[in-house]
């Protein structure tokens, strides 16, 4: 089979990536999605507060996904459910299976990657104790509780203080159950500053900062966690431990692009973001091959994912269309002054012909700052913030001016300014 | 008919009931878990070790050598996974060239195979991510590597095929001797007639035992803490890394797992509590510590994983195994490393003197022949293709990260005996064994328990009764 483009992945990010590579004149579609459903994550993210930024109100996630899902299904663009991708060829092959096509091989023109992320587990942190029942990772248990309509526990302790752990401590309580605490190995939480409030706050649930849970005890289920404060370097502090009883730890300690695909297609990755490394087209250092979402670095705001993903697709469309040139130099975008990573890592030299919107994360709590990009030690662009914290990503946008000053300097690179 | 009651549903206790059912017997397995391999055998380092560690004369070394030489035809009848992937005894000082020549001299006078000790450098170059501290390495080109519960599943549905019950939930009291000759099994507060009984019972052999024996055995539960990398650092070893070891075992490896993570491990310490599987910060520090020595680039990202199991360590350090002082018991006990090697082996000898005992006919029925199930991720495209289009559920990938389908979950499920829990699922079929850790398919995974078992999915459980995964319904839905 041939296709044009070929989107892996019918979540939030490739529902946009489809709508914009529609929309910049490209028919020959296909997205390719595991779950029996459209919506990816959203459809358990049954909490509000989605689509502030694009449709200036506050939707729940499955309201949020059903708007992109009836634009694409507007435009009569092709997807499969139930269909998952087993393998992805540096050549763009890409073979899926389901249950009526049985396994397809499609040669595409161009691929979207845009296939999320996963859930950090409890091995990947090393928690010590026993392997009992009523150990989840934030996101299995929104889905069993969301979805599925089950309780996976009565009295729960979350680890944790990412989103997933701050809505599901919420969650847990509206359904009854008790959350003793959200225990969070930093000094500061991960996730954004209105679920710590309308999570926690509001429901009287204990938030403990540098704390970290150093045994989990029960035969057959969760009897107890054993929590712990941390020193500077995070080790637990033994002799100030405390049991909690409980039967249920929810894990919320991050999460990772899923990028098994590319790793298999031999895409380069980047080891800060975990996801690959994009040029302003969001296209990786495999040619045709794009990514965006989840996939390529973790988002707190689905409506940044949609923004980044329409992008994507606008430029592989265009791709297709043989409108991009690629292959030509490229420039790293460099960081410093606490700015962690910076999507996209690369941008083409030549002539700007619109902005390019930078997107960043920050590696810890810094106060009165400015963000600025520089080229060749000027600055060319940057604003003012009063915080930024590793849990909110911050974004700067270049004008299409900017962004040509970005793309004829020998060095450029974003970072923080502490004022 | 002679009845033999085998108790344990180890890998020990499966495969000499699979072996006692090559003879015309009623062969009956009890076990106290649900399922088979729910205790050592499905928590240690899945080593087909060579021999060389062992004493010579001791059963340990007989079983050992003999077991290891069964493993690539046997792998093959019983469709489990098994790879000879060769082993190095890393040695890291010129004091310690002494202790290598001990084991290559011990390993020769056991018979084993191709050992030679090679230069630090000749390490380096057949693995390189081995540290440059290593001066020199026994290497074991026989060494292999084995799935541990795969084998015994294997094991057990060949069993089964052949006419063996199994009773699952079934913990053994106690062993009365029948005046008459033959024994009562007392088990839940039944009563269980029977001419033989085979203790298999692992780390709590002793307890049985001890019930009935004149000659009292003690077993101590040694416990060993591992930790399992993600795939995609299975790069840094392709063979079994020891170092010398130690009086507490044979210290800590690096070595792939058959399915292409790297296992690390294990740690040896005495616990009171036989069957206290917890890991400690304790034990995983110093396992990753040691393991670091042998390949330096370790680091705990890689880790996706952690588990312990409990060796059943006899005080006499040896395996006893044969007819006890009480006619018509017959012992496994004290298996520890290397039993998993030793199985076959200790099979052979145990059902044979059984038969011998008993005047047991052979079995004209017996099919030596099982198929594991087929597993979609190791399939051609071609192969793909067709097991589809016969079986639509092939199409239906449940577990991604390990790529397995419903077809193969369902499978697990009705095969005898069967995957009953989802631990059950995951020593089947791998679903949850990847880097998610079953984040993902938990959910799929129970629905498609509950379905085809008619079950609740309030009743369905991580590793049986006491440890369902949900406590009911959320508020909006009737139970």
């Amino acid at each position: 089979m041939k296709r044009n483009l070929v989107i892996i992945g019918g979540g939030p990010a490739g529902l946009a990536a489809a709508i914009g590579a529609y929309d910049e004149g490209e028919r020959d579609i296909l997205i390719l999605e595991r779950e029996p459903n459209l919506g990816g994550i959203l459809n358990q993210c049954i909490h509000n507060g989605f689509g502030l930024h694009t449709f200036k109100e506050e939707l729940t996630g499955p309201e949020y996904a059903s708007r992109f899902i009836r634009e694409v299904k507007a435009r009569n663009i092709e997807y499969k459910l139930n269909t998952t991708v087993i393998k992805l060829s540096g050549e763009k092959r890409v073979t899926a299976v389901n249950e009526t096509d049985g396994l397809m091989n499609i040669d595409a023109r161009a691929v979207i990657l845009a296939c999320g992320c996963r859930e950090r587990p409890r091995g990947a942190i090393n928690i010590a104790g026993c392997r009992s029942a009523g150990i989840f990772s934030a996101g299995t248990a929104q889905k069993l509780v969301n979805m599925e309509g089950y309780m996976p526990g009565k009295e729960v302790v979350i680890l944790g203080s990412g989103d997933i752990g701050l809505i599901m401590a919420r969650r847990m309580t509206s359904e009854g159950a008790v959350v003793k605490a959200v225990v969070e190995l930093m000094p500061y939480s991960s996730g954004l500053n209105r679920n710590i409030v309308q999570c926690l706050n509001d429901f009287n649930i204990p938030l403990k900062f540098s704390h970290t849970v150093v045994d989990i005890k029960g035969n057959g289920r969760v009897k107890s966690v054993v929590i712990a404060p941390v020193d500077e370097k995070l080790n637990p502090i033994m002799d100030k431990a405390e049991e909690i009883s409980c039967d249920c730890l929810l894990l919320s300690v991050g999460l990772l692009p899923e990028n098994e695909l590319a790793k298999q297609a031999g895409i380069a990755l980047s080891p800060v973001t975990g996801g690959a490394e994009v040029d302003e087209n969001m296209m990786t250092l495999s040619d045709g091959v794009f990514e965006c979402g989840n996939v390529l670095h973790v988002h707190d705001l689905v409506d940044f994912v949609s923004e980044e993903s329409a992008h994507a697709g606008k430029c592989a469309a265009r791709y297709i269309a043989g409108k991009i040139e690629s292959g030509s130099e490229r420039i790293k975008i460099g960081t410093f002054g606490g700015v962690r990573y910076c999507v996209p890592e690369y941008v083409y030299r030549g002539k700007a012909s619109e902005g390019i919107g930078l997107k960043m994360r920050v590696n810890n709590v810094y106060r009165k700052v400015r963000i600025k990009v520089v080229a060749d030690g000027v600055e060319i662009a940057g604003k003012n913030k009063q915080i930024v914290t590793p849990g909110e990503m911050e974004t700067l946008s270049l004008t299409a001016e900017q962004a040509d000053k970005l793309k004829n300097a020998s060095d450029v690179s974003v970072g923080l300014e502490v004022k | 008919m002679t009845r033999i009651i085998v108790i344990g549903a180890g890998v020990i206790g499966c495969s000499v009931a699979r072996e006692l059912a090559a003879f015309d017997a009623e062969v009956f397995v009890f076990e106290k878990g649900n399922d088979v391999a729910v205790g050592t055998s499905k928590a240690n380092s899945g080593i087909v070790h060579a021999g060389f560690d062992a004493h010579p004369g001791s059963n340990k070394a007989k079983f050992n050598v003999a077991g290891a030489k069964l493993f690539p035809a046997l792998s093959k009848e019983l469709d489990f996974p098994y790879k000879n992937n060769g082993a190095m005894v890393l040695n890291f000082s010129p004091e310690g060239t002494d202790k290598l020549k001990e084991l290559l001299a011990q390993g020769a006078e056991n018979g084993v195979e191709g050992l030679r000790i090679i230069s630090g450098d000749e390490a380096r170059e057949l693995e390189p991510e081995v540290s440059k501290d290593v001066y020199n390495a026994l290497y074991a080109p026989t060494s292999g590597i084995v799935g541990p519960y795969e084998m015994t599943i294997a094991y057990a549905e060949n069993a089964a095929a052949n006419g063996v019950k199994f009773c699952f939930n079934r913990k053994v009291d106690s062993v009365v001797k029948k005046p008459s000759g033959g024994f009562i099994v007392k088990a839940d507060g039944k009563d269980y007639d029977c001419d033989a009984v085979v203790n298999c019972a692992g780390v709590h052999a002793d307890d049985v035992n001890n019930t009935v024996c004149r000659q009292k055995e003690k077993i101590i539960a040694r416990k060993g803490e591992y930790m399992l990398l993600d795939k995609s650092y299975g790069y840094l070893t392709y063979c079994t890394l020891f170092q010398l070891p130690t009086a507490m075992g044979k210290g800590v490896l690096v070595s792939p797992t058959v399915h292409g993570n790297i296992i690390v491990g294990p740690t040896a310490d005495d616990v009171p509590d036989k069957d206290n599987t917890d890991t400690t910060v304790d034990g995983l520090n110093k396992a990753f510590k040691l393991a670091s020595v042998s390949v330096p680039a370790l680091t705990k990202r890689m880790i996706i994983t952690q588990f312990s199991g409990i060796r059943a360590h006899s005080e006499k350090n040896d395996f006893t195994i044969g007819e006890s002082d009480t006619e018509g018991l017959f012992n496994a006990l004290g298996i520890e490393s290397p039993g998993l090697t030793s199985a076959p082996a200790v099979a052979k000898y145990l059902s044979g003197l059984i038969a011998e005992k008993y005047n047991l006919e052979k079995n004209p029925s017996f099919n030596p022949k099982r198929e594991g199930i087929k597993q979609f991720s190791s399939m051609t495209d071609k192969e793909r293709e067709e097991i589809i289009r016969k079986n639509p559920l092939y199409g239906k990938v449940v577990c991604r990260c390990e790529v397995v389908t419903e077809g193969e979950i369902v499978d697990a499920i009705h095969r005898v005996p069967g995957a009953v829990d989802l631990d059950g699922l995951k020593r089947r079929t791998r679903a949850g064994m990847g880097r998610c850790q079953a984040g993902f398919c938990t959910p799929r995974l129970m629905e498609i328990l509950a379905r085809e078992t008619g079950r609740k999915m309030t009743e369905i459980s991580k590793k049986g009764t006491g440890s369902e995964l949900l406590v009911g319904k959320t508020k909006g839905e009737k139970l």
